[in-house]
């Protein structure tokens, strides 16, 4: 056996080169026994084959703003589809020269999301905020108001409209939501089994059955004479839809209370009402916020559905630009732009509620 | 202390007002309730009537019974537009059946094969299908459709230059045609055999348990059964005459004729249901995985169980009480977003419904048919969930 003898001198021993730095990594995480060993060489072949061809048809070989004729001679991807439609793509039939209105509506929108986002703000002054912001996107996208012209909603398309269904949607579905979650726990069997009814019967069915309601029969629960137009009418069916799943949310929360927590509302003498708004709904709300930006994700996903009734949101404002004979045989290139736009709105908010539940749990 | 209304003990009220006892007052908000839904409900009612009579359109189920005079792209059952609109309707429902039991047996494989890769310790493998994860359930499904049914449009080639990635199986924009045993008798006892085999599979598997619960003699249940399954239809295949005749898609004209055909309809909407929803299972089959602790495989081995006993013994039963609700919820998912049909032209109920309301004006009729038939399933779901949750619930002391 080789004696390794101590030497004060050398200093400690040094791990071996295999086991450290990009070598041991390696070793560790890819080639740790023989099944990783073949399981990674066979996943470095596959993306060998992927991935640089899909690089070249992306962006090597891609054509970025010229017309469409210098796209049919090129191998790579036809970005100019995208370049040359955005402000339609965007904005739909908004007025051409009145698009910086939905543009800064959007700005606004997106300035509240991200102050809001930390959550030392959040206090009564962001609510006023909201309001204020909510009611100026209004005023942008409609006018009619200190000398704004007025722009009628059936030109309002495109990421606004996107936008406009999911934000007024969550904001409207979240208070019915929690008086639905309410009514279902609820002691009084006759409010009990009526919001039973209404979530279990909203959660059993898909939303595009609600949009044909909308669509086709809202207009005849109308008297005479009175109409609502398309837009508003896709938004109620969005938030009946919504608010069902955020009621099962909430409820998850007002199970999770201790029985404790009423007992000692109850022996302050507080009545529903107070117990309720004063010492349950603070703490069940907070739990329950994380599930609460994962249906905010999907009414955002789920806002796209309005293609099939006809609304121009974001997705269809793309199928028409890509039906027009001058662009036809580029929907790949249009639905990735459109995919990405999606992506980067739900990852950005995936990531928020993960990182919202670590800081949540800490506290 | 003075004499109080309420004599203590008793709980007899004297002179409080209604107004104020709980129980009084929960009736009467209760009764407010009702009364406000109803009159909603009856004012909803009156003005459709009112409307109705108005546009005279037509109420009633008797449509159903009508000639439909329209086309639909594929069936499984003998249909013409000269059938009526309720075999129309059963035409769709039989399609979005199909679509759902596909779809959903795939996605159970792919989410459990990314599920598993996600915690593979192979670093590459599994930032792969965190990306794969990540990615599809960012993008709505309906977009996805959209996607695929474009991919097959616009980048396949005519039936003429068909691709041909594996032998037999032809790419092309009419739809992907697929090689198929020729149809021949003995495929029908093969069936009946598999059928067979299965419920002998689970006849043996009770009387194992039972055994080895009274004497503790173990059984080989999993090899026999898997003897059977195989060796019956096998068996029956060779009794049958083993036909090996093969029926091979064959262009004739503008398109293939024999084989499978899968229209580009159904391909795409069986894509985009299978890649999104699968991201979702992958999701739960992870969670599921690790809500079981190390120390009960630790545990289990220490024991002296084999590695495959201990999966099946005390891994799978506790991962499985985890993974199944969540499971179930995702297939409902996928059977509720198979309506999207109707947004690329696949005939299932949705889009047949659609028809029937443009033709028939009876758009009531239409959309209640639409709502009770995913009602139906869900409440089946739910009444299973139930059952199941009840059936696997932890038995505590």
């Amino acid at each position: 056996m080789q004696q390794i003898a101590y030497n004060p001198e050398s200093g400690p021993l040094k791990p071996p080169v295999t086991e450290v730095g990009v070598l041991g990594w390696v070793r560790a995480n890819l080639f740790n026994g023989w099944f990783n060993s073949i399981l990674t060489v066979v996943t470095l072949w596959g993306l060998w084959q992927v991935v640089p061809p899909t690089v070249r048809w992306l962006f090597l070989d891609a054509v970025w703003t010229a017309g469409s004729e210098a796209c049919r001679d090129s191998s790579g991807a036809c970005w100019s589809v995208i370049t040359e439609n955005i402000r339609f793509i965007m904005f739909g039939f908004f007025p051409y020269d009145l698009q910086w209105r939905p543009l800064i509506a959007m700005f606004i929108l997106f300035g509240l999301l991200y102050y809001s986002q930390d959550r030392t703000h959040w206090k009564k002054s962001l609510l006023y905020a909201w309001i204020l912001g909510l009611f100026t996107m209004g005023l942008l996208m409609r006018g009619g108001l200190l000398g704004l012209s007025l722009v009628d909603t059936t030109r309002w398309g495109g990421l606004p409209l996107t936008l406009l269904l999911s934000v007024f949607g969550l904001t409207a579905a979240y208070p019915l939501g929690v008086i639905l979650a309410l009514g279902r726990q609820s002691t009084m069997p006759g409010v009990r089994w009526i919001c039973i009814v209404y979530i279990e019967a909203i959660r059993g069915v898909p939303l595009i059955s609600l949009l044909f309601m909308s669509a086709i029969i809202f207009p005849l629960f109308l008297p005479e004479g009175v109409s609502i137009n398309k837009i508003l009418r896709a938004q109620a069916a969005i938030i009946i839809f919504t608010s069902a799943y955020i009621a099962e949310v909430v409820r998850g929360g007002l199970q999770g209370m201790g029985r404790g927590q009423y007992e000692a509302a109850d022996s302050l003498g507080l009545n529903y009402y107070q117990t309720m708004r004063l010492v349950i709904l603070p703490q069940a709300l907070k739990i329950v916020i994380p599930p609460t930006v994962s249906i905010l994700i999907s009414a955002f996903k789920d806002t796209s559905l309005v293609v099939i009734i006809a609304l121009y949101d974001v997705l269809k404002t793309t199928k028409t630009v890509i039906s027009d004979p001058e662009w036809l045989g580029f929907s790949r290139e249009a639905y990735i732009f459109v995919a990405l736009l999606y992506f980067l709105g739900c990852f950005s908010m995936s990531n928020y509620s993960r990182r919202l539940e670590r800081e949540l749990k800490r506290d | 202390m003075t004499q109080m209304d309420t004599e203590p003990g008793t709980g007899v009220t004297e002179k409080v007002p209604f107004w104020l006892d709980p129980k009084k007052r929960a009736i009467l908000f209760q009764l407010g309730t009702l009364c406000g839904v109803g009159l909603l409900g009856y004012y909803l009612v009156s003005n459709v009537l009112a409307n109705l009579e108005r546009q005279s359109i037509a109420t009633g189920w008797s449509f159903l019974n009508r000639e439909s005079s329209f086309e639909i792209g594929e069936s499984m059952i003998p249909y013409s537009a000269a059938s009526s609109y309720g075999w129309a309707l059963v035409v769709g429902a039989m399609n979005t059946l199909l679509v759902a039991f596909v779809g959903n047996l795939i996605t159970i494989v792919l989410g459990t094969i990314v599920g598993i890769a996600r915690l593979s310790t192979n670093w590459l493998v599994s930032k792969i299908a965190a990306v794969y994860i990540e990615v599809m359930q960012d993008i709505p499904v309906l977009l996805q459709l959209f996607f695929w049914y474009a991919i097959f449009y616009e980048t396949m080639p005519s039936p003429r230059q068909a691709l041909n990635p594996v032998a037999g199986v032809f790419f092309c924009n009419r739809g992907v045609a697929f090689t198929v045993p020729e149809a021949h008798p003995a495929h029908a006892f093969m069936a009946a055999a598999f059928v067979l085999a299965c419920a002998a599979a689970w006849a043996l598997y009770r009387w194992a348990k039972d055994r080895q619960d009274r004497t503790g003699e173990p059984f080989p249940t999993f090899r026999v059964s898997m003897a059977m399954i195989l060796g019956f239809p096998l068996m029956a295949w060779w009794l049958g005459g083993a036909p090996t005749a093969l029926d091979v898609p064959e262009l004739q004209g503008f398109n293939f004729s024999g084989g499978l055909t899968m229209s580009p309809e159904f391909f795409a909407l069986l894509m985009g249901l299978v890649l999104y929803t699968a991201a979702f299972v992958a999701e739960v089959v992870r969670a599921g995985i690790q809500s079981v602790s190390k120390g009960q495989t630790e545990a289990a081995l220490s024991i002296g169980l084999r590695p495959m006993l201990v999966l099946n013994l005390v891994v799978l039963p506790q991962a499985l009480r985890v993974i199944i609700p969540p499971l179930t919820s995702q297939m409902l998912n996928l059977t509720k977003n198979s309506s999207l049909a109707v947004a690329i032209g696949y005939p299932d109920f949705v889009s047949v419904a659609n028809t029937t309301i443009n033709q028939t004006g009876q758009a009531i009729e239409g959309v209640a048919m639409i709502m009770s038939v995913y009602l139906a399933f869900s409440l089946s779901t739910s009444a299973f969930m139930n059952w199941y949750n009840k059936r696997s619930a932890l038995v505590e002391r």
